[in-house]
């Protein structure tokens, strides 16, 4: 018997991942010299100083602002503060890695504990554990050349500031890894520490996974995953692995512990490094950088500036009536969910219409340009005018419609749009022919909706706005339609 | 003999300000006195070119009456693991072979914009890793009081340039007595000033939590004008100080009147050279002369400070060092192989005394033994500190010999690593403790050698050991008389 099925592993093995995040401060300078930290696109060794490239007798001094950062996303999370947190190098030999060794954090991190909230796989909401965040820095990036041509490598994000954010092994399926991600991710971009770009890398993963079959309390052998670089392939990595392991398991045989490397072409993690290769980095206390005391006042400077978390965000847009998919999406999405926000306060009562229209329409001109929300030509408060127009029945869906993708393409003034769009026929003499005649075409209809099927109002109301080409006030060919069929709901 | 080379920085200073000199004619006159004594090897590089543009320079400025201070327009030298931008800086290495540096260290920088003239880079044990100057990469240095010895290390070309009156003062660096003990085998005046007093931004690191840099003079009030164009907080270095600096040029040898010396009775013990132990008592004499009472303490763990540096120093060099794999800078090693060009080049550009060191903080860093060697240093050299803390509660000052024995022969230590780190044990517990201390000299042992004695002062009570050094300059114008060698090419 195979073990190939996901749902046949599941049923006798307990499946256990903790998840290790690599989020990229957003920060101007690196985070111990005054090189940019932009991502430079192809552009190689443009954002480089002495330090960055590891010239011998440069010296680090942190970046005060990562400090800050490390403090919010600390406060976010519900870990405990270090008043005294120390840097430590951890040595390898690589070339993209300067100085022979990366300034991180090792057993004194900055942030100790916490905790993320997620949903859990029985939709009930879970509490995954922390066990820390700490700063480190970035390596630079190694370019392969094919055929033995040698390598190149690139000293951008060589220094570019880094949290690593370790979670306790209270994680059970690649999905709830993935919900985990998103979560974690949403938090990053609302307290603004992290662009979370998968793309460009600022966000990226490792992923210890183990199984154990059900009832045991012990851990099985683990094995790591580098360098995931977007939840589709943590699904798709983790979910290779669990199998591998349950038929390894299944045959009897033992898991070993190593490190592993995704193959996202072939749909396959491989061998990187046994724990006999494992490195020894030889962690010691950084003698250039003095312990890192955190001033209290910082710490409540912080906790003053947090800003709404993104549970917060849900559960609010949930109060409204926002649907559950909608509003986690808003609430996960930053910028998304700030420019639902600008449309909220001008139209507090209007959320789930504005919410659709955002997931709807909104959500496809952007996949159809590529490009951000905040390059708008049609602000959150001008899509609420839209909204309002249309639940008042000044314009239809259609003319909605129509009017949004004329914003979003040359932008203009809602107001004036709304008043050209606005000389749509409402008067009930010149509507009444189209009515009359919508109402004898559609017998049967009618027949039903006198028998108190009332629904079908919309499918008149329909009728009679393809008839007008949407120049009808549909609020007015209702109220018509109502008394002409006779017997509705008024 | 040539006056000019006998000038303080004071006196040339004031010779620029009333047109009776010229920077250039100085320059030129260093340049002179470098090459007539160039057997002594003190320097590995000049910069003829970019010394004759500075000092044309200051030429310029002292013509306007636009002296920028006492500094510009004076001849210096720099230890070659000081960063120089455009000034090739190979620490004494061969795996720093055609460095370049594009940046300035932080010293350099000040020393640019005090007017000095950078004459050139001198000779140290690669990186700065010896007591004799013999350990580098471009040859060892000779001690002008006779050359056949050596001048100490690792800074012994700052501190021949010095003595040899090559250049009017000099700067090395200092990690576990690398200015203190060649200022002493020389004859001429050391100062490793409190750790974090001058900036560690382009200094070639060794062991980062000890290295210091400071200055080498043969006049008191000179060292003390070098001392304070460096000194004083840089925003590139965590680990600097952010106090003002006091001035030493206030100081006097009357300010030694009723404060307290204390003479460890550690520093006097077995090893210790009777010459230079008399030295030291003689040096007692004179600062109780001059006011002060001199009393008997005890350092009780000095005894572990030779082990305790030698596990703190030697981890934080095999770290340090980890950066040089040929791949960026430095000569690189042909291979296919990654691994193998990176092996090969450190294998090819490291010496002897390098590796040993690399290899032993290797292992002090290593999995399992960490706590047994490193974290365990650590406390010991906590234990040290107090010492020092403690005794300070009782004494203004403490005196002892700077080097336990005279200039040594020349390969006479080479072949025994043990004995060569035991001409620094004297130095090695103030390294540990971040204490500033001086170098002075005292004496002449029969030999005709010079002989030192080191102050060593509270932390950032740098002014204190100018003030006792004082006493000394007023008894003894050792410092200031020329080495046999320095003129050895004029009278033969």
């Amino acid at each position: 018997m195979s073990l190939s099925s996901l749902s046949e592993v599941r049923e006798r093995f307990e499946i256990v991942i903790g998840l290790e995040v690599h989020a990229q401060l957003c920060t101007r300078s690196k985070l111990f010299c005054p090189a940019s930290a932009a991502f430079a696109g192809d552009l190689a060794n443009v954002h480089v100083d002495e330090y960055s490239l590891g010239l011998p007798g440069t010296l680090p001094v942190p970046n005060r602002r990562v400090i800050e950062m490390a403090i919010r996303t600390g406060l976010a999370l519900r870990g405990e503060i270090s008043r005294r947190s120390v840097f430590a190098r951890k040595h390898y030999f690589y070339p993209d890695l300067p100085k022979g060794y990366q300034i991180s954090q090792y057993d004194q991190p900055i942030i100790r504990g916490g905790v993320l909230e997620i949903t859990g796989d029985d939709g009930q909401p879970k509490r995954v554990r922390l066990n820390r965040i700490h700063i480190e820095e970035d390596a630079g990036k190694s370019i392969h050349r094919p055929g033995g041509e040698g390598s190149l490598v690139d000293y951008n994000r060589a220094g570019v500031p880094l949290l690593e954010i370790v979670s306790e092994p209270d994680i059970r399926s690649p999905e709830e890894a993935s919900r985990y991600l998103k979560a974690l991710r949403a938090i990053l971009t609302a307290l603004e520490v992290s662009d979370g770009n998968m793309q460009e890398g600022s966000f990226r993963c490792d992923a210890n996974v183990s199984l154990r079959p059900m009832g045991e309390t012990e851990y099985g052998t683990r094995c790591e995953i580098k360098n995931l670089n977007s939840f589709r392939f943590v699904e798709q990595a983790l979910e290779y692995e669990v199998s591998r392991h349950a038929e390894l398991l299944h045959e009897g045989k033992t898991v070993t512990q190593e490190t592993r490397l995704y193959d996202s072409d072939r749909r396959q993690t491989r061998t990187m490094r046994t724990k006999e290769e494992a490195l020894d980095y030889r962690y010691f206390p950084d003698p250039d950088l003095p312990a890192l005391d955190v001033p209290q006042a910082w710490v409540e400077r912080e906790a003053a500036r947090l800003p709404e978390m993104p549970v917060a965000k849900f559960e609010r847009y949930a109060k409204l009536g926002v649907p559950r998919d909608a509003a986690l999406f808003l609430s996960e999405e930053r910028e998304l969910g700030n420019y639902f926000d600008a449309a909220l306060q001008a139209e507090p009562e209007l959320g789930p219409a504005l919410a659709q229209l955002i997931m709807g329409e909104i959500l496809r001109e952007l996949k159809e340009d590529s490009t951000g929300i905040r390059q708008a030509k049609v602000s959150g408060p001008d899509v609420a005018k839209l909204v309002r127009a249309r639940s008042e029945g000044t314009i239809s869906s259609t003319q909605q419609k129509k009017l949004l993708t004329q914003l979003w393409r040359d932008g203009g003034d809602v107001n004036a749009l709304l008043e050209g769009e606005g000389e749509q026929v409402s008067d009930s003499a010149a509507l009444e022919p189209i009515v009359l005649r919508v109402i004898a075409e559609n017998e049967a209809q009618a027949v039903e909706y006198r028998a108190g099927k009332h629904k079908l109002i919309g499918f008149f109301v329909g009728r009679v706005m393809k008839e007008m080409q949407g120049k009808a006030n549909p609020k007015a060919v209702q109220d018509l339609l109502v008394s002409k069929l006779g017997g509705g709901p008024s | 003999m040539n006056a000019l080379l006998e000038q303080s920085i004071h006196g040339l200073h004031a010779s620029y300000l009333d047109g009776s000199r010229r920077p250039t004619d100085t320059l030129d006159e260093c340049l002179a006195q470098i090459e007539r004594t160039e057997a002594l090897g003190a320097f590995v590089r000049l910069d003829q070119a970019g010394a004759r543009r500075d000092a044309e320079a200051a030429d310029e400025r002292s013509k306007r009456g636009a002296l920028r201070s006492p500094l510009d327009g004076v001849p210096i030298a720099l230890k070659d693991n000081i960063i120089t931008k455009g000034l090739e800086t190979n620490a004494g290495s061969k795996i720093l072979e055609g460095f370049v540096p594009p940046y300035d260290a932080t010293l350099v920088t000040r020393l640019r914009e005090a007017g000095a003239v950078i004459v050139g880079k001198t000779n140290l044990d690669e990186f700065a890793m010896g007591s004799s100057t013999e350990h580098s990469a471009y040859g060892a240095t000779k001690n002008p009081w006779d050359p056949s010895r050596v001048p100490g290390g690792s800074s012994g070309g700052s501190a021949v340039a010095v003595a040899a009156r090559q250049v009017y003062g000099s700067f090395g660096t200092d990690t576990g007595g690398s200015i203190r003990q060649p200022a002493s085998l020389t004859g001429v005046y050391g100062l490793k000033p409190t750790y974090g007093r001058i900036s560690r931004y382009g200094l070639v690191a060794y062991a980062s939590s000890l290295d210091q840099a400071g200055p080498f003079a043969r006049r008191l009030d000179d060292l003390a004008v070098l001392y304070l164009a460096v000194a004083g907080f840089d925003p590139k270095d965590a680990t600097s100080h952010p106090e003002a600096v006091p001035d030493p040029n206030a100081c006097t040898a009357s300010g030694m009147a009723g404060l307290k010396v204390g003479l460890p009775s550690e520093y006097l013990t077995e090893g210790l050279d009777p010459e230079v132990e008399s030295a030291v008592r003689l040096a007692a004499k004179w600062l109780e002369d001059a006011g002060a009472k001199i009393v008997p303490i005890s350092l009780p763990h000095t005894r572990y400070a030779l082990s305790t540096y030698y596990l703190i120093a030697t981890a934080e060099a095999s770290s340090n060092l980890a950066r040089y794999d040929g791949l960026r800078y430095g000569p690189r090693a042909k291979s296919t192989d990654l691994a193998r060009t990176i092996v090969e080049s450190r294998h090819q550009g490291f010496g002897a005394e390098v590796k040993r060191r690399i290899l032993l903080g290797t292992f002090v860093l290593s999995a399992g033994y960490y706590e047994a060697y490193y974290a365990r240093a650590q406390k010991v050299r906590t234990l040290i500190r107090r010492d020092f803390e403690a005794a300070f509660q009782d004494v203004d000052l403490m005196l002892t010999p700077t080097s336990p024995v005279p200039a040594f022969e020349l390969g006479a230590r080479l072949s025994d690593p043990l004995a060569m780190y035991l001409a620094d044990v004297c130095t090695l517990p103030v390294s540990l403790s971040g204490l500033p201390a001086l170098s002075a000299p005292v004496g002449l042992s029969s030999a005709g050698l010079p002989l030192g004695a080191q102050l060593i002062a509270p932390w950032w009570q740098e002014t204190r050991l100018f003030e006792a050094a004082l006493v000394f300059e007023a008894r003894t114008d050792l410092a200031q008389r020329a080495p046999p060698a320095a003129y050895a090419a004029d009278s033969s």
